[in-house]
């Protein structure tokens, strides 16, 4: 090997310069913490805003209907890429607003830390969303879940949230473990670990057929247990519960968009060939976690599980949008079908960070409000709060003219269109089935007496960005067609 | 600013004022509502008057302002379709609201709910107008809807009437039955024409006209007559035609002001204009068009009869409303839409007339309503008196005042038409003309002329009131289905009718000029409106302009091959003058005058005769009395029908299979919340362990079997 061969090209550095700006920005921040001697964490409060703020600024930058490679086909920037990132700094923006209050409240000496670990899991999502390689898809996997893991127990003192934390984190190993197995067996039965290459080895029709599908069980259980999705959801109603539910909002909102990209890079980019076979596996899926999840939430009193159940079957029936793409080889609605899948992720994440903004807003030191008994009556302390409320929980239940139907109407009209009739009727029934736990909340919101009458003491900024997310999903259900649009136009320029 | 920024202004000026005085209605003074409201109004006034020069200039428009979703190859849109009859309507809509918004301040100055009302009534502007701009048949459905929800909201304004509540949820239930009819047509254009614009289904419409549909069984029916048939049923419910007039009378509930914009002058004509809007379609169907001419004439001439008999000053003006809504209707019939749209505007103006003179009447008689407890007012309001002459006088079809230009040439059209039905609709609309003069006048002498009734006879009154009492409480009998509040109904009635009324010896007075000057100003057109407009809306080419967007349908489209009734009344006319002149030589003009001779007779000089002829015809009265038992029928039939139904469902629907399923399915997710609760353990192992179960499925399943 010659000299000049082994001389070291510096790689093209624009498509990755957010993720390279915030890792920056994230270390300078932890260091800055430590010195902070501000109880309110003020600076590092409003450095991680502005950090993301620039970070929007920087992808909108370099932002080109291109598709771009780097760091040797490792890592992909497209249009997908970017319209999610934008959607993930919005989302954690959201989040750091609302869990500053909560987070100074129940944990004064780890606000800080729980800024920075923000940062570090969303730098994780980022790389996730932008893998173009199985092993960057796991660096970006495993410093989302270890930053999570850190944060669930973040409240050390808690016994529950680090029994929660223990079970996450074991899990997530084990899940892991299971994705990592999986990826193994792709490399060996293809010879690479690069997602387009593995695309073209695959058309190429080389493949031993046995490892690779061994190999495609092991990553969709892994997909599996990012999504939440049955049986691979057992973490889910623990964790959401017993973590601080700041960092139930972080986990119940942004990292739905990232498992959305990699379902996208890893089946759709990668193995579209299999097609057949994952998306037979994941209907089964499907259809198991909009059961399990609906019924299981009928039963819970707890508004943070009864919502960890809604997660479950949410992103149930947003795999039926993954599942219709390729119908008996046939490629043709297969943009129609992920971008409704991918609307419906967006404004599920917009919906649920209001929810549990919701619970966040009401509570107070020393009350979780997280009782579904604490909403009775909500409407006598707030009726403006129980009108947004309102407003997210019939965004939840699809029903119409608010967002939430208008994603589960465009997630119907794809598996109509790809022919599984019988699926698009179970979907529904299961909705109707999960139209009663939300429409249950907002029975004990206007009709049944308050047990509590103290009023809302949230300060004014939170107010209004609460009021903001909530009226966003009533006027994005009347005006759905622009985000509809940008979800299917970035797909079309990333496939 | 741009022509599209002008029309977009239009329905959204009253919308800010209704939202101003709706959101806020709480927190800001009267003044405050009121100066938002007639100010949002009188925007969209003098904007449609110069939209109205603009498309005179020829400057048409058709175009989405917004595009609300797409769903597969369907797409819903907000847009806007500006051509003659649309600026007809807006002006007819703004300026007519804009004289009851004035008026308002007058009527509604004890009110506690005045903010309230002014933003319904903006809200109402804004909806009406959404409807006749549209250009497609889904915002069209959306005003429908809307102007339909205001309405509700008017007729239970005072919602701790009782009488109140009860005729709103009658208007609100009747038109639900004609909406069912309007969706299902607005189904119908979207399955067979692939599109809601309405452009696009007009342009389509010829090739549809021989297609045929199968409904039930074997039997064809052509497409073109299911739809306009049903299209036109929900014209029935908005228009109030038999059988779907009853609600009409029974809104009279609400406050004087929306009886005048809402259940008189604009609301209620939805129907007609719609009609009108689609006469590319109406025309393909002669069936369809036979269909409503029946229907017109039947409510032309029926309701007219009803009118005859009533005592409540504003029913009889209800009843006058659903005549002439039948006039409009037979003249759609006849493919007469031009004329149609003409009558629709000057009734619009001749009508809110006269429902503001009798509000105004009620002001002076301290909101006694009752036309027997006049008498001689024209001394005491000498402005109510002369402005309500006018209306009476175009009501009736006096040459040279509005209503006659219109209604002769409804008849005239109906002579030369000759579709199946037009022979009785020809009878219909000229015995309507009798009845119109007699009822018009006998109200009119009763309230203006003759002996003072009021203020002296209490006992006399109170005797009345009672009637009216027991009359409403017929209606709570039915509404509450068992008898046991009614007595408490009954008193609250009564002494809320002795609480209004004058007190003996009190005179009437005139009203203030906030009333008084929307009377004036609404006089004007009522006189002068058909003179100016017969030439050119009716023969004119102020409505063969072309739809824009289309290739080259006319505004309003008639296949003269086949209806050619308009074409041959065109050749009889020779100017609006000349009309006049020759009017009085033909049998309107001297049925017209015979009525109000014998009204007069009737009730200014042999007052006995009436008595004895109601005396003589006992049944006949009682069949008008209680207008032809329709409610009666109504309250047995579907009210009675819907309740055995709901409580047969209730027996046997829901208790034993209802309940059963949900007992059933609470017991099965209560099983399945307790097999997760038995996964669910809590134990870490459990977890993983279903984890490892899950994978061993998806291995079996793809790996072994493979």
């Amino acid at each position: 090997m010659t000299l000049a061969e082994m001389s070291f090209v510096l790689p093209d550095l624009r498509p990755a310069a957010a993720e390279i700006f915030l890792l920056v920005m994230a270390c300078a921040i932890l260091l800055i913490d430590v010195f902070s001697k501000n109880p309110k964490r003020t600076m590092t409060f409003v450095l991680t805003q502005v950090t993301l703020l620039c970070c929007v600024f920087i992808t909108f930058a370099t932002s080109s209907a291109e598709i771009t490679y780097t760091f040797s086909n490792m890592f992909v920037d497209d249009l997908m890429a970017d319209f999610l990132k934008l959607l993930l700094y919005l989302t954690v923006l959201v989040v750091m607003f609302y869990s500053r209050a909560y987070m100074l409240e129940r944990a004064p000496h780890a606000t800080g830390e729980f800024f920075a670990l923000t940062l570090f899991a969303t730098l994780g999502m980022m790389v996730m969303i932008s893998a173009n390689h199985f092993v960057t898809v796991y660096l970006g996997l495993e410093l989302l879940s270890l930053s999570l893991y850190a944060m669930v127990a973040l409240n050390r003192d808690s016994v529950q949230a680090t029994e929660a934390a223990m079970k996450y984190f074991v899990l997530g190993a084990l899940a892991s473990g299971l994705l990592l197995y999986g990826m193994s067996m792709i490399y060996g039965a293809t010879g690479t670990l690069e997602i387009t290459g593995v695309a073209e080895r695959l058309a190429m029709g080389v493949a031993n057929k046995t490892v690779l599908t061994l190999g495609l069980v092991f990553l969709v259980a892994g997909i599996a247990f990012k999504l939440g999705v049955v049986p691979f959801h057992m973490w889910i109603p623990d964790v959401y519960h017993g973590a601080p539910t700041a960092v139930t909002l972080l986990i119940g909102s942004a990292p739905k968009l990232a498992a959305f990209a990699i379902v996208m890079r890893m089946l759709v980019n990668g193995l579209i060939v299999l097609a057949v076979d994952w998306q037979q596996m994941l209907i089964i899926l499907s259809v198991l976690s909009m059961a399990i999840g609906n019924l299981a939430a009928i039963a819970q009193t707890n508004l943070k599980r009864m919502l960890a159940y809604s997660a479950i079957s949410h992103m149930g029936f947003m795999l039926l949008g993954i599942v219709t793409g390729v119908v008996g080889g046939d490629a043709r609605y297969a943009l129609n079908a992920y971008s409704s899948a991918m609307f419906y992720v967006v404004t599920y994440v917009i919906t649920s960070a209001g929810t549990f903004g919701m619970i966040l807003l009401l509570a107070r030191s020393g009350f979780e409000s997280d009782q579904l008994d604490d909403f009775k009556g909500l409407n006598k302390r707030s009726p403006w709060f129980a009108a947004i409320m309102m407003m997210l929980m019939f965004s939840m239940a699809g029903v119409p003219f608010f967002v939430g139907f208008f994603a589960k109407l465009s997630v119907l009209q794809a598996v109509v269109a790809a022919g599984y009739m019988w699926l698009a009727i179970a979907a529904v029934i299961f909705s109707l089935i999960g139209a009663y736990y939300y429409l249950r909340v907002v029975k004990l919101m206007y009709f049944d007496e308050p047990t509590d009458t103290s009023p809302i003491d949230a300060p004014f900024d939170i107010k209004l960005l609460m009021s903001a997310n909530g009226l966003a999903v009533a006027v994005l259900g009347i005006f759905p067609q622009a985000l509809m649009s940008l979800c299917a136009y970035s797909l079309l320029r990333s496939l | 600013m741009d022509m599209k920024s002008l029309y977009l202004l239009v329905p959204m000026a009253p919308l800010v004022g209704a939202i101003i005085a709706g959101l806020f209605c709480r927190i800001i003074p009267r003044w405050v509502a009121h100066t938002a409201t007639i100010a949002g109004v009188a925007i969209a006034f003098i904007t449609s008057i110069v939209i109205f020069k603009d498309v005179m200039a020829g400057n048409t428009f058709n175009g989405a302002v917004y595009q609300w979703l797409t769903s597969g190859d369907y797409k819903f849109e907000v847009g806007f379709l500006i051509d003659s009859l649309t600026v007809t309507m807006m002006l007819v809509v703004t300026s007519v609201s804009l004289m009851v918004h004035i008026y308002t301040i007058g009527y509604m100055q004890e009110d506690p709910g005045y903010n309230r009302f002014f933003s319904y009534i903006s809200l109402f502007t804004f909806s009406m107008l959404m409807l006749v701009m549209s250009n497609n048949f889904m915002q069209l459905f959306f005003g429908w809807e809307a102007v339909g929800l205001v309405s509700y909201l008017l007729i239970g304004f005072w919602y701790t009437r009782p009488t109140a509540i009860f005729a709103n949820m009658k208007a609100f239930l009747v038109n639900r039955v004609g909406d069912f009819g309007f969706i299902l047509g607005i189904g119908l254009v979207l399955a067979h024409f692939g599109s809601l614009d309405y452009a696009t289904v007009f342009q389509k419409a010829p090739e549809f006209a021989n297609v045929t549909i199968n409904i039930w069984g074997s039997s064809e029916w052509s497409l073109m007559t299911v739809t306009c048939i049903l299209l036109f049923i929900g014209a029935m419910g908005k228009s109030a035609q038999v059988p779907l007039h009853v609600w009409l009378p029974d809104s009279m509930e609400g406050p004087t002001p929306i009886s005048a914009l809402i259940h008189a002058a604009t609301m209620v004509t939805a129907g007609i204009f719609m009609v009108a809007r689609m006469s590319p379609l109406f025309e393909l169907s002669t069936t369809a068009l036979s269909f409503v001419i029946v229907i017109g004439s039947i409510t032309a001439l029926f309701m007219g009869f009803l009118g005859i008999i009533q005592n409540d000053i504003k029913r009889v003006v209800a009843y006058s409303t659903l005549s002439q809504l039948g006039y409009m209707t037979v003249a759609l019939g006849a493919s007469a839409y031009s004329v149609a749209i003409f009558h629709l505007m000057t009734h619009a103006f001749f009508k809110a007339l006269l429902f503001l003179g009798a509000g105004s009447v009620i002001i002076g008689m301290h909101h006694d309503q009752d036309i027997r407890n006049m008498g001689g007012l024209r001394k005491y309001m000498p402005i109510t008196w002369i402005t309500s002459l006018i209306g009476s006088l175009a009501l009736i079809g006096t040459p040279l005042f509005a209503g006659f230009y219109s209604k002769d040439s409804i008849i005239e059209a109906v002579k030369f038409s000759n579709i199946p039905g037009s022979g009785f609709a020809y009878f219909a609309v000229m015995a309507g003309v009798f009845v119109t003069a007699f009822y018009s006048f006998r109200m009119y002498f009763l309230v203006f002329h003759g002996e003072e009734r009021f203020g002296k006879a209490h006992d006399d009154h109170g005797h009345a009131a009672h009637d009216a009492a027991a009359h409403t409480k017929s209606a709570h009998d039915d509404h509450a289905g068992h008898g046991d509040h009614d007595g408490d109904h009954d008193d609250e009635e009564v002494s809320h009718d002795h609480h209004h009324g004058l007190a003996p010896g009190q005179k009437p007075h005139e009203s203030p000029w906030v009333v008084t000057l929307p009377l004036v100003l609404l006089a004007i057109p009522s006189v002068i409106i058909g003179f100016i407009g017969v030439g050119p809306l009716v023969f004119g080419d102020y409505f063969k302009m072309t739809i824009p967007g289309t290739n080259g349908i006319p505004v309003i489209f008639i296949d003269n091959a086949a209806h050619p009734a308009m074409a041959e009344f065109a050749t009889h006319f020779h100017g609006a003058a000349a009309m006049a002149m020759h009017a009085f030589s033909t049998a309107p003009f001297w049925l017209a005058l015979s009525g109000v001779a014998l009204s007069w007779f009737f009730y200014m000089k042999r007052p006995d005769i009436p008595a004895a002829i109601k005396a003589r015809f006992e049944w006949l009265y009682t069949v008008l009395d209680n207008k032809y038992y329709f409610d009666k029928f109504n309250e047995a039939f579907f009210a009675g029908g819907a309740r055995m139904l709901g409580k047969g469902l209730w027996k046997g629907g829901d208790v034993a299979v209802i309940d059963g399923t949900i007992n059933g399915s609470a017991r099965l997710v209560g099983w399945v919340a307790s097999a997760v609760r038995c996964f669910q353990t809590g134990h870490i192992y459990s977890y993983a362990f279903t984890m490892i179960i899950g994978l061993v499925v998806l291995m079996t399943l793809w790996v072994v079997r493979a």
